[in-house]
């Protein structure tokens, strides 16, 4: 059982990982616009950094 | 969504006038370096780049960028851009565009409310997701100190999640006992607190069962149900402010002998205004110079274009057809009569307040029923067993079991699902219990002009004239660009017809078209002006070298599907009523053009709104479609309301689905689709009826276990959004 006191924190710090991920793109406007970022990706222009 | 989304804009005199060009190439005054464009017809990956280039190309422009959801371009640019040279830009690489009032749209640029609940709905799925992996471990046998180990983390987690997520329950129960009321969310809220707190108490005397996972996934659950409705009435209230931004509130005000062109809110009283052809008025009053025709359709449902001089009283909301006017305001902003009109709106719309939803009919009759039955349970079970601890976490399962998951998805999953497929078909549902009222509907009261009629007059008696007579009218119709002449001019080049050359071809503003035939004078217009007699239907007169005079008369075109849907709508039993301003022959024809056997000519904006109100004290429901300020009244009394995209702002605001498309066809279709989502919604609360039939008795009788509510609680959950999806 001594297993689990690693792999609890684990699955709690991936989660929160995820979570704060998450709360990241909401926060930085990442929502606004699903339908252009979906053809956005068809195009061959780089429209903000990183340029190659 | 691209043809649902476009604005009726030949409908809309004001946005395609008001930012006339010559005026806004010499104004300096646009504070504003953000503009916002509208971008109907774009659709791809192709024409966001090619918008984007086009507009960082132009000088002045630092940055644009089109947002494809919404179907619009943001751009930051020098002071001197205006949104007019842009519109141009984009129209010579074949993009359709239109300026949007920046003031009215940064409203909602940030939709704050629904970014918290996403947050507060992540926080909750995140929380839910741990707490479940450690309690399938407890059910799966983890016993002694590893279960109570799984209980304590659990509390750690749930615990500031439940304050953090769950606030909005608590917000609104705390207001609703404010009031003495009870709502949904008072048993929510003493579910989560009860289910919290007796397992708090349990994992602390190391007992058997913890219920953080129900009280987690409920808040999850619920909170998914708050967002869905959320996300369909924030889509339907920005779509409402794109169309408002599209009129651009602008003026050109005449200071000292010039032109400029100035917001409206910063007109005042005595302000000489200029108005353009095809503009909209922004101010009531008095007319100073120039002659004109006016088309006060929109205020008092009249088609006939009235002539209008120097001395005549004009109010806000006018078009003016034919001569540049300068008007002399004696009203402005909320003193024009156009929002005189908002005061009879807000006493009509008092009426319809009364609307309880189904949603809060189910709460009325739940949050009592619930809360009785979990005292009973632990009083029962102190009597019997004379222990707290046992009667209170019986009491707090019984809550938990009963708690309104599935009852707080079965509505808004529903109404997301309806509202997106009529969004589809171009309506935009603005009221949250509209869907429900639209489904009782059983008389449906047309307004005529502007709504069964799209507003264009249509030639009728073409047949009539000689080949000769035709080729001078087109001639002289050419010449003009009043409404009428250009009906004349579409259904002669339809036969045909080649103008004959004209010498002297002049406008006479408010009178008609002149020119020399042979050294005569031929003129088309007005009865008075070419000495006629006027007739009672819409006329033009055109008058020869002979002196004599030959009527052209006219009929209103008929809006797309306004034949369809008055006929689906009588086929299904709906009792079809036409209420008009204009005069009794043009109602009447078009009420047997449609096969509207009631109708009402001549109604005063109050006569309509009393008939409506008349129509309720029967006791029928009734759904007023119009979309004239002389409507709004009567749009507020009634039951329920649609109104077409071109309508009036005001009339807009007073209803409650506003029609995209300029198609009339979709409102059958709509009264269908609001019954069977009303059916729906009544299924769903008997699904989760029969759920807690189920389960009640198993939580009163004391053998519910964590995972039984679990079960419970998600299958319920789920099974109703399914039903929810079986309307698409």
């Amino acid at each position: 059982m001594e297993v689990l006191t690693y792999l609890i924190p684990i699955s709690l710090v991936l989660g929160g990982i995820g979570l704060g991920a998450f709360l990241y793109t909401v926060r930085s406007n990442q929502y606004d616009d699903p339908d252009g970022d979906a053809q956005r990706i068809l195009s061959s222009e780089w429209d903000e950094h990183p340029k190659p | 969504m691209t043809a649902a989304m476009r604005p009726n804009v030949s409908a809309c005199p004001a946005c395609s006038a008001a930012p006339a060009a010559e005026a806004l190439a010499e104004q300096e005054a646009q504070k504003e370096a953000r503009l916002a464009l509208s971008l109907p017809t774009i659709h791809c990956a192709a024409c966001i780049s090619a918008v984007e280039r086009a507009l960082v190309a132009e000088p002045g422009v630092k940055t644009a960028r089109v947002n494809l959801t919404l179907k619009r371009a943001t751009i930051e640019a020098e002071h001197d851009v205006t949104a007019d040279d842009l519109v141009r830009v984009l129209d010579r690489i074949g993009y359709e565009a239109h300026e949007l009032d920046a003031g009215t749209l940064s409203a909602t640029a940030t939709d704050k409310a629904g970014r918290d609940l996403l947050m507060r709905l992540a926080v909750a799925g995140f929380a839910s997701m741990n707490v479940m992996l450690l309690s399938v471990s407890v059910w799966s046998g983890a016993e002694d100190a590893t279960r109570d180990l799984f209980h304590w983390l659990s509390a750690a987690i749930a615990l500031p999640t439940i304050v953090f997520s769950g606030k909005p329950f608590f917000t609104s129960a705390w207001g609703a006992l404010k009031h003495k009321r009870l709502n949904m969310d008072v048993p929510i809220v003493l579910a989560i607190v009860l289910a919290v707190a007796t397992s708090l108490w349990e994992t602390t005397l190391s007992g058997d069962h913890a219920y953080f996972d129900a009280a987690l996934t409920l808040v999850f659950f619920l909170l998914a149900g708050r967002y869905l409705d959320h996300r369909t009435r924030a889509v339907a209230r920005s779509a409402a402010e794109e169309l408002a931004a599209l009129e651009v509130p602008r003026a050109i005000r005449i200071h000292d002998g010039e032109e400029e062109t100035v917001q409206v809110s910063t007109l005042r009283v005595d302000d000489r205004v200029l108005v353009r052809p095809g503009g909209r008025l922004p101010v009531d009053g008095e007319i100073v110079e120039g002659q004109s025709e006016l088309d006060r359709s929109l205020l008092t449902g009249e088609t006939v274009p009235v002539f209008a001089e120097p001395g005549m009283a004009v109010s806000a909301g006018e078009v003016n057809l034919t001569g540049p006017l300068v008007v002399r305001a004696t009203a402005v902003g909320e003193e024009t009569s156009l929002h005189r009109m908002a005061d009879l709106v807000a006493i009509a719309e008092s009426g319809r307040s009364r609307y309880t939803s189904l949603a809060d009919k189910a709460a009325q009759l739940y949050a009592p029923g619930v809360h009785i039955l979990s005292a009973l349970a632990f009083v029962g079970w102190y009597l019997y067993t004379f222990d707290v601890r046992t009667a209170l976490n019986i009491a707090a399962a019984v809550l938990i079991i009963t708690c309104p998951c599935a009852l707080g998805l079965a509505v808004p999953a529903v109404t997301t699902a309806a509202s997106g497929r009529l969004f589809r078909k171009g309506m935009l549902i603005k009221h949250s219990t509209a869907l429900e009222r639209l489904a009782q509907v059983d008389t449906v009261v047309f307004d005529k002009t502007g709504t069964l009629t799209a507003g264009t007059p249509e030639l009728t008696n073409l047949g009539d004239f000689t080949r000769r007579e035709l080729e001078i009218a087109l001639a002289l119709a050419a010449g003009s660009s009043h409404p009428l002449s250009q009906a004349l001019v579409h259904a002669a080049q339809d036969a045909g017809i080649k103008p004959v050359p004209l010498g002297d071809l002049q406008e006479v503003p408010g009178y008609g078209t002149q020119g020399t035939l042979n050294g005569k004078l031929v003129r088309l217009g007005r009865a008075a002006w070419i000495g006629a007699q006027p007739l009672a239907q819409t006329s033009a007169f055109l008058s020869l070298e002979d002196g004599k005079s030959r009527a052209f008369t006219f009929k209103d075109t008929l809006r797309e599907g306004a034949e369809d849907a008055v006929k689906a709508l009588q086929e299904n039993g709906k009792d079809v009523l036409l209420i008009s301003g204009d005069s009794a022959g043009a109602v009447e024809a078009l009420a047997d053009r449609l096969g509207i056997s009631k109708w009402v000519a001549e109604a005063l904006p109050q006569d309509k709104a009393a008939r409506v109100q008349a129509l309720s004290a029967e006791g029928k429901h009734v759904l007023m479609v119009g979309d004239g300020l002389n409507d709004t009244a009567a749009l507020a009394a009634a039951h329920v309301s649609i109104s077409p995209a071109s309508a009036l702002d005001a009339a807009r605001v007073a209803s409650d689905i506003v029609l995209l498309g300029g198609d009339l066809s979709p409102i059958a279709d709509a009264l269908t689709i609001a019954r069977s989502a009303t059916k729906r919604i009544r299924e769903n609360f008997r699904i989760a009826t029969i759920y807690n039939i189920i389960a009640v008795p198993l939580a009163v009788a004391g053998l519910a276990t964590p995972l039984i509510a679990a079960l419970a609680m998600s299958s319920s959950s789920i099974t109703v959004s399914l039903n929810a999806l079986r309307l698409r």
